[in-house]
């Protein structure tokens, strides 16, 4: 069953790694994943759908959690949250059929990025059955070509999050100092 | 002063111009190490000038992957963060093994590798290998460390999650530019890990909680693991047990965590545990899980684990809790706190509570004491040869619960774990987890070194022994006093049990011939050696090499097709358990 994962991560080399690496060694496939810097650039957002048995959906969570890099890991799967997706498509468009083209793309709230004698490029965003559908009807008008972006989560409940401060590493050190003092 | 020496004056910390091997050995210091394991390479050269002069000590091993090992035996016998080394590319990767042993037994491990300049990484460089992508996997967190600037920083985090929370490895691989760069060392003051947190206290309501399930029980049942010798929590658990007035287990990773002659000790659970034990797991209607986690070799079928049971579970580790077994009543914390605060509040409750089930408590304490009447753990003793449980009493005999023995994996390992006794936490140490043959010998050499006054005795297989038969030479350089006992079967032993009793006795490539001399082997080296094979001579030789000032080397020649009792087969439900071998049947 798809879950849809949403992390709080530090922004540092081997953070994607790690949490990838944490799905691919349970064997999961990772259906959609979504990364870009949040408004603290030390930190990036990222949303993960994920096929995961519902029973074991927890433990990836908590394994999430477990990791350095992660600040926070949360299951928006049943949670009240807004999700979306977007995709860029071209599709030929002779003469002919633009205008139904355009008409549909209305319908789906699609905007045109870039027309040419050859046809449209078009951006829309919604759920993924919405796009699904859109793309579907495109199709229909001949051959496209579509890059989908996966899944954006956010949660419509405030999440509180929880860090740990920082640890004095004063007893070690004095300690050692101590030591580094009678040293020759 | 020494180079690396850091100037306080007055509060104010001059910071001093240091080559990046020099403040990695710095804060080395700061973090009380003492001694490394390791083995020098191409891009570890810079560090290994630094330590040239350094008052680290660094043991040689003879492979990279018993450094590991090593480092292991230090922290299991101390409680100390381990510290191995090693170059990059071959190095690293033999490391691997040592790595995934020590996350499967959370043990407190620093593994320091080089690795190419960063100018060559990613080009294929020679001796260039992805450590920072291997070890993702098989540590606790890992630093590939781009700049001098950052590495005193690394160092003391990777010490901090190393040995903080559910202990583990840390990984921290160091480009060879980065060692020689040179840059003004400030000591590092705070850690500040926002992501990284450690649940240690314990919910105050859940702690109650489980005090009053606990005064309610009427068969209940502690089920106590590595968790309690990692937290330090052996004094906690006693009085607990004593409090509760509770039989209690220890698993393979737990021994010693209760002293074996504590009058409610039981033994150990699961697999090849007792009749009492899993008995009483089986039949008890709550089990007190501390520091465990329901691993397949205790639980057996888990379906079929403890099914009358309520469970109160107890780890530091959220990811724990419900991840085999679900828990009535889960306490996420350092096992040693939350036992601390538990015996507080069951000491207040104790009054009203301790009598309402005391005539039930008295009739399951008649239950266990019967289970462990029925089929007692005896060692097998025979005269006309050795039998390897034999081998364990005596040694047992001769350690009285207090020398460390560190194991091998196969039967002898079980064995030992069935028939030695530990009376404190840190003496047995065995791959649990993991279960990596190889580890024994290098283990023991780690202990040896952290517990210089400690008696340590090394049980190995024929197999184990000789894949890491290198390590002698280690063992004979420093003339560690390590007792190597191998138990002899001439067999991959659990190998051929497996195979005699699940597929059809076909014997397929477990049978170990040309074992060396084991006289002339360990004179090769410049120690004692000695093949025994009759039962007679098993005290005396025992207690001739535990005479001996220095490393000793006993081959012995034990019965060839002794099989490990009781078993729980693979898939059973543990009180299903084959007690003994099949008996002659009468005409
Ligand atoms: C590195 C490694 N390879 C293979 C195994 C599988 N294995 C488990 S026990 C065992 C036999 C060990 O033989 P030996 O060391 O002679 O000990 P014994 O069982 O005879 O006491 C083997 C091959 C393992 N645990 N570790
Ligand atoms: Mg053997």
């Amino acid at each position: 069953m798809l879950q849809l994962i949403s992390l709080l991560v530090e922004n540092k080399p081997g953070a994607l790694m790690r949490i990838t690496g944490l799905l691919s060694a349970r064997g999961y496939n990772i259906e959609s994943l979504t990364v870009a810097r949040t408004l603290d650039p030390t930190l990036s957002r990222m949303t993960i759908v994920v096929d995961i048995e519902p029973q074991l959906r927890s433990q990836v969570i908590k394994q999430m959690n477990k990791l350095v890099n992660v600040l926070q890991a949360s299951d928006l799967t049943d949670s009240p949250a807004v999700k979306r997706e977007m995709a860029l498509l071209r599709v030929r468009a002779p003469l002919a059929s633009r205008t139904a083209i355009l008409k549909e793309a209305e319908i789906f709230g699609a905007r045109v990025v870039d027309s040419s004698t050859e046809g449209f490029a078009l951006e829309v965003t919604g759920d993924s059955e919405k796009l699904d559908e859109f793309l579907d009807v495109m199709r229909s008008y001949g051959e496209i070509e579509v890059t989908r972006s996966g899944a954006l989560a956010i949660s419509l409940e405030a999440k509180k999050l929880r860090l740990a401060p920082p640890v004095p590493r004063n007893a070690a050190v004095d300690e050692a100092d101590e030591k580094l003092e009678t040293r020759h | 002063m020494s180079t690396s020496t850091v100037h306080r004056t007055s509060g104010v910390t001059e910071s001093k111009l240091m080559s990046g091997s020099q403040i990695l050995l710095e804060c080395l210091v700061r973090e009380n190490v003492d001694c490394i394991f390791g083995y020098p390479g191409g891009v570890t050269l810079p560090l290994y000038d630094a330590l040239y002069d350094h008052p680290i000590r660094h043991i040689l091993v003879r492979h990279e992957q018993n450094a590991a090992f090593a480092a292991e035996g230090y922290a299991r016998s101390t409680g100390r963060v381990g510290v191995c080394c090693a170059t990059s590319g071959p190095g690293a990767t033999n490391l691997v093994t040592g790595l995934v042993d020590s996350m499967m037994d959370s043990i407190p491990v620093v593994a320091i590798t080089g690795q190419v300049s960063t100018k060559l990484i990613g080009s294929d460089a020679f001796q260039e290998a992805d450590t920072f992508g291997i070890t993702r996997s098989c540590t606790k967190h890992n630093f590939l460390v781009k700049t001098i600037a950052e590495l005193p920083q690394v160092v003391h985090e990777a010490f901090y999650i190393a040995s903080s929370g559910r202990p583990g490895p840390v990984l921290v691989d160091i480009p060879k530019d980065v060692f020689q760069a040179q840059a003004h060392y400030t000591p590092v003051s705070s850690i500040h890990l926002p992501g990284y947190k450690v649940f240690t206290e314990g919910h105050t309501g859940q702690i109650r909680r489980a005090a009053q399930m606990i005064w309610e029980s009427r068969r209940p049942f502690v089920y106590a693991g590595g968790g309690i010798i990692a937290a330090d929590a052996s004094e906690e658990l006693r009085e607990f047990v004593e409090l509760v007035d509770a039989p209690a287990v220890t698993t393979l990773m737990g021994l010693g965590g209760l002293p074996a002659e504590h009058p409610n000790y039981i033994s150990m659970p699961g697999m090849h545990g007792s009749y009492a034990s899993n008995m009483g797991m089986s039949g008890a209607d709550l089990l007190i899980a501390l520091g465990v986690r329901f691993d397949d070799r205790v639980t057996g079928r888990l379906a079929a684990f403890a099914p009358h049971a309520k469970v109160i579970h107890v780890d530091i580790d959220p990811a724990e809790i419900g991840k085999n077994r679900v828990a009535d009543l889960p306490i996420v914390g350092d096992v040693k706190r939350v036992l601390d605060k538990l015996n507080k509040v069951l000491h207040e409750l104790a009054p009203q509570a301790r009598e309402q089930n005391a005539p039930a408590r008295a009739d399951w304490w008649r239950q266990i004491h019967d289970w462990k009447a029925e089929h007692p753990l005896l060692p097998e003793v025979s005269t006309s040869e050795i039998k390897p449980q034999h081998v364990m009493r005596e040694i047992d005999r001769l350690s009285g619960g207090r020398a460390i023995v560190t194991s091998d994996v196969g039967q002898h390992q079980m064995w030992a774990a069935q028939f030695i006794r530990f009376n404190s936490p840190r003496l047995w140490i065995n791959s649990g987890g993991l279960g990596a043959m190889g580890f024994g010998l290098p283990a023991a050499i780690g202990a040896q070194f952290a517990r210089p006054d400690k008696l340590v005795f090394s049980i190995v297989g024929d197999g184990g022994f000789q894949m890491s038969i290198p390590e002698l030479a280690t063992i004979a350089n420093h003339a560690l006093p390590i007792k190597i006992i191998v138990v002899n079967n001439g067999y991959l032993g659990m190998i051929r049990q497996w195979q005699e009793l699940f597929y059809n006795n076909r014997i397929s490539q477990a049978e170990l011939n040309s074992f060396p001399d084991a006289e002339k082997l360990a004179a090769a080296y410049g120690f004692k050696g000695r093949t025994i094979d009759g039962a007679h001579q098993l005290a005396p030789a025992l207690e001739e090499a535990v005479r001996e000032p220095g490393p000793y080397l006993l081959n012995v020649r034990v019965a060839r097709y002794e099989n490990v009792y009781p078993m729980v087969p693979a898939g059973g439900a543990i009180n299903e358990m084959v007690l003994g071998p099949p008996q002659p049947v009468e005409a």
